[in-house]
This record gives C-alpha cells, structure tokens and sequence, in this order.
C-alpha cells in the first residue's frame, strides 16, 4: 500500500489509484476537463497538473494520469500549478470561448482577462468523445486524425461511419458543444430533441464532431436537416 | 582484404553517392584496369567521411592524400598521375578558404585535425558492406570477450564508463540497463532508435552506413546484459542506403552465427529485424516509437511506466540511440575506464555533431565531450562564412535554444549546456552570423514544434500554435507591448506542463532568444525594425544618393522593375512596387542600396 503526502497529508492508498484519485479521496479540489471516471484517463487537457517532489527538484504531472506512488510528495494547489492552470484555463476560453464548462472553471479559478483572440472552435481535444465511443459504447467509431495544429476528431475517412450507432454519448459528454442548441432559431417548427431545427451547429457541420445521421437528439429533424436539404438540391 | 600496394577508399556515404560516388568509383576501377594495376591497387567503398558538401571525396592509403569534388573526367588523369607516376595532383586536393595552396593528407585538415573518432573510428576506412572488413578492425572482439563475462560485469563496465544516451536526454546506460535486467517479467525486447527525425541532423544514418556492425555488436552484447531475445532497429524509410545496408550487416552476421540461436558457441539467442518508419519528428520519441513498431499511431505515452517496465507489447523494453549502441563494442572492448578517461567529469566519451549553418566548412564531426564551442566553429568550421561576424549557435536540434558569442568558450556536455538553457539534443550545431534574426529563428523552429506536436496535450498544441501566432505578429511589425512576457509565460508552461520531451523542450528557441537577444525583440516590437535586416515586413530598400553611380545595375536586377533613373544618373526605388526581394543589393558593387 504506497503511503504519500498531499499538501501536507499524509495518505496511504490501494495500488493502482492515481493521484487524482488520492487528492480527490482527501477531499481536495483539481480541477479536470478530459477526465470522467468511467474512462481511462487520457491526459489531454493538463487541467488536473499538480507538482510533485521538493523544490527545486519538482516536476508538474498530470495528476489523472500518474499512479500514486509510494513516499511521493504532492501539491495539489501550489503557487506554480495554479499560475500553470489560469493560463491553461485562459487559453482555454480563447479556444471555445461559448463553452459554458470553460466558462464555469474560468470564473471558478479567477480568470477574468483572455489576452488572446478568441478562436470560436467547437473542440478542446479533451478525447472524451473518442473513449466514450470506444469504451462505453463499445463503439469505435471516432478517432483522432492528423496531428498538432491540424489534428481533428473524425470517422475513418471523413466518412459517415456504418458502425456509429448514434446513441448520442460522444455529444453527451462533450465539454465544448453543449452551447450549440440554444433553443428554436428557425421561425416554423418546434423540434423536440434539441428544440431546433436549424441549429446553429449545421453551418460547419461537416469538419465538426456531430457525427449523427439522422441526428440523434433531434430525430424527428433528421431528413429536414438543413445540411441534408442542400445536399438534396445539389 | 588482401593488403595492396594502395588503397583507394571511395566515400559511398548518401552525401557523396548523390554527388556521383559510384561513377567515380567505377572510373577508378576502369583506369586502374587499363593500366594494369588491379593488383596492386584496390578500390574500397566506405562510408560517409562527414566532409560531403565536398564530395564525392576519396582518400589514398598508406599516404593518406585526400581528393574532392571529383569528376569523372578528373580520374584518367588522378590515376595517371598519382598510381603510375608517384605525383599527387594538387588541383585536385582541398584549399581552405582564403588560403592558396592545397592540403595534401586528411589528417593535417583542420575539419579533420580537431576530431576523435570512437563511434565512427570505421567511417571512410572498412567497406560497411563487409563483414571481413569489420572484424579486421577487432569487430566482433567486444562480443567475444562479453561472453566470458556475466551480465552484471558487462553492465558494471557500462556503467563505469560513464557513457549517457546519445538520442537526446542523457539518461546513464549503464543504470538503464540495469533496471531493464532487474525486471521479473519476460520476455524482453531491445531497441535501436535510429528515427531520426531532427533536420538537418544525419548522424545516425551515418553511423548506419559506415559501421552497422558496430550497432549489432552493441546490441548483442546488450541482450546478454539485459536478459533479452529480439531486438528490433527503427530506421526511417527516407534512409533507403542505411536500411540497406543495415541489413546486409544483419543477414551477414547471422550468416556467421552472430545472430540466431547459440551465438558463438555460447548459450545466448539474439534475433535482430528492422523495422521501417515512415513517421513524424515525434515518433523518435520512445515511447511513440514503439506504438509504431507494434504497428499503431505514433503518439507518446504517459510515463511511469518507462519502457523498462513496461514497453513493447507490455514488456521490459531497454531502447537506445544508434550512437549510444555503437559505443558499447569499444566500451566492453578497451574497457570502461576507457571511455571514461575521455569527456568531462559528468560527459564522458566523445559525440557526433552534424555541423551546419554560416561556417566555412559544414558536415558531421566527432568530438571529445568538453571542447569548446570556439573550437568547433572557428577550427573544424573553419570560421564564420564570408568573414562575417558571429551571432549565434543553436544547439540540440529543433527544440535546442540559441547561445550568443558570449557561450563560445562554454565546453559542450549535458549539465553546461542546459544550464544555459539549451540542450545537447541528438547533437545539432547551427551557426549564425549577423544576418540572422533571432525572433525570426525563434518563430522558425516554433513553427516546426507546432507542426510536429502530436497534438495530444493541450498545453503544447495551443501553446506552441498560440506562441507562432505572436512570433509571426512580432515578425510581421505587428508587436505590441507585452508580447514577449506573454511569449514567456506561454513557453514555460508548455516546457513545464506538457507530457513529453518534445514539448518539455519546446519553449527553449523562445525562452533562450529572449533570454540572450531581448533587444532584438524590444526593436522589432517598440521600433518597428529588424536590427538583422531579415523580417520583410520591417525594411524598406532605398538608394543612398551619396553613393549610388547610377551604373543600373539594380534597375536590371529587380523582378519587378521598381528602379528607374537616367544612365549615371542617382537611381530611385519605388516602394510601393517594391517586393523587398533583395536582388539590388546583391548587385550593387557600390554599396548604394540601404536596407533599413
Ligand atoms: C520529439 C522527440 C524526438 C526524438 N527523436 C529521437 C531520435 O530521432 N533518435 C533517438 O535516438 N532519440 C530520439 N528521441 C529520444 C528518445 O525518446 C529516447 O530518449 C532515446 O532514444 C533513448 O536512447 P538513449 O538513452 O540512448 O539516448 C526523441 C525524443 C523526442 C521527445
Ligand atoms: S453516437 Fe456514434 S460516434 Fe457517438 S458515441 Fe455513439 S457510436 Fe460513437
Ligand atoms: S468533440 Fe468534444 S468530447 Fe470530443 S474531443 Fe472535442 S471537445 Fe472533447
Ligand atoms: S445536429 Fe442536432 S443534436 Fe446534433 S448537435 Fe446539432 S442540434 Fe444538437
Ligand atoms: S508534449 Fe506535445 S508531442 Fe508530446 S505528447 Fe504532448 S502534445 Fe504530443
Ligand atoms: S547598382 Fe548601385 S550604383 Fe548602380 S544604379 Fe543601382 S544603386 Fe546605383
Ligand atoms: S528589393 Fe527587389 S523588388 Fe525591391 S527594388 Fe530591390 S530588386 Fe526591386
Ligand atoms: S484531467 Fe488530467 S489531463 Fe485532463
Ligand atoms: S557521404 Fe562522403 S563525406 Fe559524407
């Protein structure tokens, strides 16, 4: 049973927790964004970073991802990780600025200027979507394609994937475009499911990760999506 | 190999056979037939001598004379010349820049003088392509003698010798073999990591195609210390001459029972393959690389467990540079005080540097750990191209940082250049003269970084994209005040919070140009000049009427006719037409074109 210190702590735990798990079992907050319980930890976000060792011979590690480890000393909270987390959390907004998650950890962990021009994507990369698809839905439809700048979430090929099963799990537990329904736009119908049947996300739907053919949420709009009509008439 | 009377070594290295090496060598053995001399003379294909911007290059033995720049119309007469009548051909040897007369034999060429060859000590002297040829240089000895030894011997002398990765970080080998043997599980794997993916670096494909069996040696002995079975040689598919003869060496050394089961008589079973990646920079790093070698998408992986706990399919893997395995033959050989009486006290050994940039002389070079940057680039580098002054070196590759001339007589080992917020890298060595922009290098390799990020973690991905977007503004006279203690934050926490080594490095072009050329920056950014006269956006050419003869020459020169003016006549540049290209001040012999 590794025994450590977390923020002056001490703790013994199970083989196997992480370190999250441990800081979090102490009832001490880190904030996270790519982690979920139910999947394995991926360490995308760097949100949950605490520092281990003494100064100065301490590193910055993800919590979610490294094992609790016998005689570890951990900070959760120190000066450095949170001046790391604001400026993670402020490139963050800058990235989906319309993401309420974000906006919530922003005004949580006092983030209150971007210096950075707002980028409006509809992705953080987090990989929730990938794992839950593959882990939870037993799925495997999504993936990451390409890398760094131009990396993106998508099916094989870019094309509509026949084993997607469109259960709704990856929007589900999507950080970033739970914003896109915001309520009926279009002037005509009520839709039931995301209460729109012009959502604002069919503009860039074809580069973005709303895989869903029909739409699961919004079933009844499937064929009257506005993105299907144009393909029609073209 | 039979002695002869001479050995012609041709360089067969890719810098020379892209020069022309095989028709040379082929013209060599065609004169030396029509002369009737093929029993005397033998012509000897080697690897790269590192010197290839002057290839293709030979060499001849006993007298060492050293030919370039060969043509194949030079060889009818080299050979008559220097084989029939005893005269070398001056015209043919290397001249130094701004030196007159030539320099007959390798050894007294400064390129060559200040170098000590541990790991290349076969390049340009055995034909990699034969194993004879190896073994007649002690090739296979270490082995034999590994043999006699246990494994706690073989790695207790690798540890003594002090010897640290050569692929980037410096971890101690003999430690990391250590705790790959003090594993339970089993089976275990080796690796050879031979990606390399740095531009402009080529020292492992060098060591490939000169010595590859010093690489399978190395292993060999590793798999007796470590305790494993099959190993595997990652090289990238754009070394198409290093992977073929990599493997030649292989079938060879299994053809002669070094490869396979009971290897010399003894109990041990080594199996070696090579694996092909055609992958990006970032799949060099370990734990990307196996992901390729078990056949999925290179991405780093979250560390403990370290490949020696855990790697390739879930087993203890020990993976080693190409440079650090060719090492271990001479270690187990000469023992390890050996190699530990060359270095400095935490450097021990020597280190291939690919030597580039604005010096005279370019090319890959070995050196003793511990000499100095000075020595380096004024005395194997001949100096600063053109005379011009000094700047800047960059070292480690991409994610190095940039030393001012201030560093030159720091010596080179892991500790010195770290300290000063670089790094030793794979062993990349850029020099730089006054020309240079500093903000600009800076966005350059930021560049690079951005694209090469696998794109995992957050923090690099956007940190390093967020980081480009300010270099380019900075670059492009759209500085603003707080740009650089922006640039600050944004580097360190990507070095500070990322996963891997590629982005753990990655802010050092940033940080160390900051650090050791920040008025470069504040002129960019408060004045709206480039002080280099580099950034495009940030100079306007114009003619200084004291100077300028009004011989036209400018006026012909522009691609897009922005000069006009009357012959003798004070010419004048339109800057509006202007694409700041720089062809009239090339032209100028007046030096009438100002750049500011
Ligand atoms: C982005 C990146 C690229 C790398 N590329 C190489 C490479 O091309 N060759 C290499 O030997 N090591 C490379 N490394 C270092 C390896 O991860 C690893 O440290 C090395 O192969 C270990 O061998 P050594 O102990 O002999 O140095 C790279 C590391 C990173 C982070
Ligand atoms: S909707 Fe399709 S892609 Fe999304 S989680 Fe379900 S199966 Fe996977
Ligand atoms: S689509 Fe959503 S869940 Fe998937 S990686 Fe992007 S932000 Fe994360
Ligand atoms: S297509 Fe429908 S369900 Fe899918 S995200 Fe858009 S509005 Fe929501
Ligand atoms: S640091 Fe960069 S290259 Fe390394 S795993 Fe993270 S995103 Fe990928
Ligand atoms: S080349 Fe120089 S001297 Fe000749 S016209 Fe142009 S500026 Fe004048
Ligand atoms: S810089 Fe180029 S485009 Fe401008 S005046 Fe000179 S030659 Fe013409
Ligand atoms: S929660 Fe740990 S890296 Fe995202
Ligand atoms: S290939 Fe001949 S010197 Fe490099």
């Amino acid at each position: 049973m590794p025994k450590l210190t977390i923020d002056g702590i001490e703790v013994e735990v199970e083989k196997g927790t992480t370190l999250l798990e441990a800081i979090r079992f102490l009832g001490i907050h880190v904030p996270t964004l790519c982690h979920n319980d139910g999947l394995t930890p991926l360490g995308a976000c760097r949100l949950c970073i605490v520092e281990i060792g003494k100064p100065p011979r301490s590193k910055i590690v993800t919590s979610c991802t490294y094992p609790a480890e016998d005689g570890l000393y951990v900070r959760a909270n120190s000066e450095k990780v949170i001046k790391l987390r604001k400026l993670i959390i402020e490139l963050m907004m800058a990235t989906v600025p319309s993401s309420k998650t974000i906006q919530d950890l922003a005004s949580k962990f006092g983030v209150t200027q971007c210096r950075f021009e707002p980028e409006h994507e509809e992705c953080i990369h987090c990989g929730l979507c990938v794992r839950m698809c593959e882990e939870q839905m037993m799925a495997g439809a999504i993936g990451f394609a390409q890398r760094g700048k131009d990396m993106v979430i998508t099916t094989p090929f870019d094309k509509t994937s026949d084993i997607c099963r469109q259960c709704g799990a990856c929007m589900y537990i999507c950080p970033c475009c739970e914003l896109r329904c915001q309520g009926p736009n279009a002037e005509t119908t009520v839709c039931n499911g995301c209460l729109n049947l012009e959502p604002p996300c069919l503009d860039t739907y074809d580069d973005k990760m709303c895989f869903l053919d029909p739409c699961a949420a919004c079933e009844l709009a499937g064929p009257f999506r506005s993105d299907m009509k144009k393909k029609d008439e073209a | 190999m039979k002695p002869k009377r001479t050995h012609i070594l041709v360089c067969t290295g890719t810098g020379c056979v892209s020069a022309g090496a095989f028709d040379i060598m082929e013209a060599l053995k065609t004169e030396i037939k029509k002369h009737e001399l093929q029993d005397e003379i033998a012509v000897v294909p080697t690897g790269c001598n590192g010197f290839c911007e002057n290839g293709p290059l030979v060499l001849f033995e006993p007298e060492g004379i050293f030919y370039r720049r060969l043509k194949v119309q030079d060889i009818p007469f080299l050979v008559e010349e220097h084989c029939l009548k005893g005269r070398p051909v001056p015209s043919l040897m290397y001249t130094p820049p701004k030196e007159k007369s030539p320099i007959p034999a390798m050894k007294d060429i400064e390129f060559f003088k200040h170098q000590k060859l541990v790991v290349l000590r076969n390049r340009g002297r055995i034909d990699p392509e034969r194993i004879e040829d190896y073994i007649a240089f002690d090739g296979y000895m270490g082995l034999a003698k590994a043999l006699e030894m246990s494994p706690e011997e073989i790695i207790e002398e690798v540890k003594v010798s002090g010897l640290r990765g050569r692929g980037g970080a410096g971890f101690p080998t003999g430690t990391k073999w250590q705790v790959c043997r003090d594993q339970p599980s089993t089976p275990k794997y080796l690796v050879c990591n031979a990606d390399e993916g740095d531009p402009g670096a080529f020292m492992d494909r060098s060591v490939l195609e000169a010595d590859p069996h010093a690489i399978i040696e190395g292993m060999i002995i590793g798999a007796r210390a470590i305790g494993a079975e099959q190993g595997f040689i990652y090289v990238r598919t754009e070394y198409p001459l290093a992977v073929q003869r990599i493997k030649k060496a292989i079938q060879q050394a299994e053809e002669n029972g070094l490869l396979g089961e009971g290897i010399l008589g003894s109990d041990l079973k080594f199996t070696l393959s090579v694996v092909q990646g055609a992958g990006a920079f970032v799949c060099g790093e370990e734990s990307a690389l196996m992901q390729s070698i078990m056949g999925k998408v290179g991405r780093p992986k979250q560390r403990p467990p370290f490949p020696a706990q855990k790697g390739l399919w879930g087993k203890p893997t020990n993976i080693n540079n190409v440079e650090t395995w060719a090492n271990i033959p001479q270690i187990i050989l000469n023992g390890g005080e050996w190699l530990a009486g060359l270095g400095t006290e935490n450097s021990k050994g020597t280190k291939i540097f690919s030597l580039v940039g604005k010096v005279n002389n370019t090319g890959l070079v070995e050196v003793p750990m511990g000499i100095k940057i000075r020595e380096i680039v004024y005395g194997i580098g001949g100096g600063i191209l053109g005379g011009r002054k000094f700047k800047a070196v960059q070292t480690g590759g991409p994610s190095g940082g940039c030393l001012p001339e201030s560093m030159l007589d720091m010596p080179i080992d892991y500790e010195s250049l770290k300290s000063v917020g670089s790094m030793m890298g794979s062993g990349g060595l850029i020099v730089m003269d006054d020309k240079t922009c500093m903000v600009d290098v800076a966005r350059y390799f930021t560049d690079f970084l951005a694209h090469e990020s696998c794109g995992k973690c957050f923090t690099c991905r956007k940190g390093l994209e967020r980081m480009l977007e300010i270099l380019t503004n900075i670059c492009d006279g759209k500085g603003k005040e707080g740009d650089v203690e922006l640039l600050e934050e944004l580097a360190i926490m990507v070095k500070e919070a990322s996963m891997c080594a590629l982005g753990q490095t990655a802010g050092n072009p940033v940080l160390s140009t900051i650090r050791y050329f920040r008025d470069e920056y504040d002129a960019h950014i408060r004045e709206r000049r480039c002080p280099a006269g580099f950034c495009k956006a940030l100079i306007t050419y114009s003619i200084l009427e004291d100077k300028c003869v009004g011989c036209g020459a400018c006026a012909r020169a522009c691609p897009v006719d922005a000069i006009s003016g009357e012959k003798k006549q004070v010419h004048k540049i339109d800057a509006d037409k202007c694409i700041k290209c720089g062809a009239c001040a090339e032209v100028c012999k007046f030096d009438a074109i100002d750049k500011s």
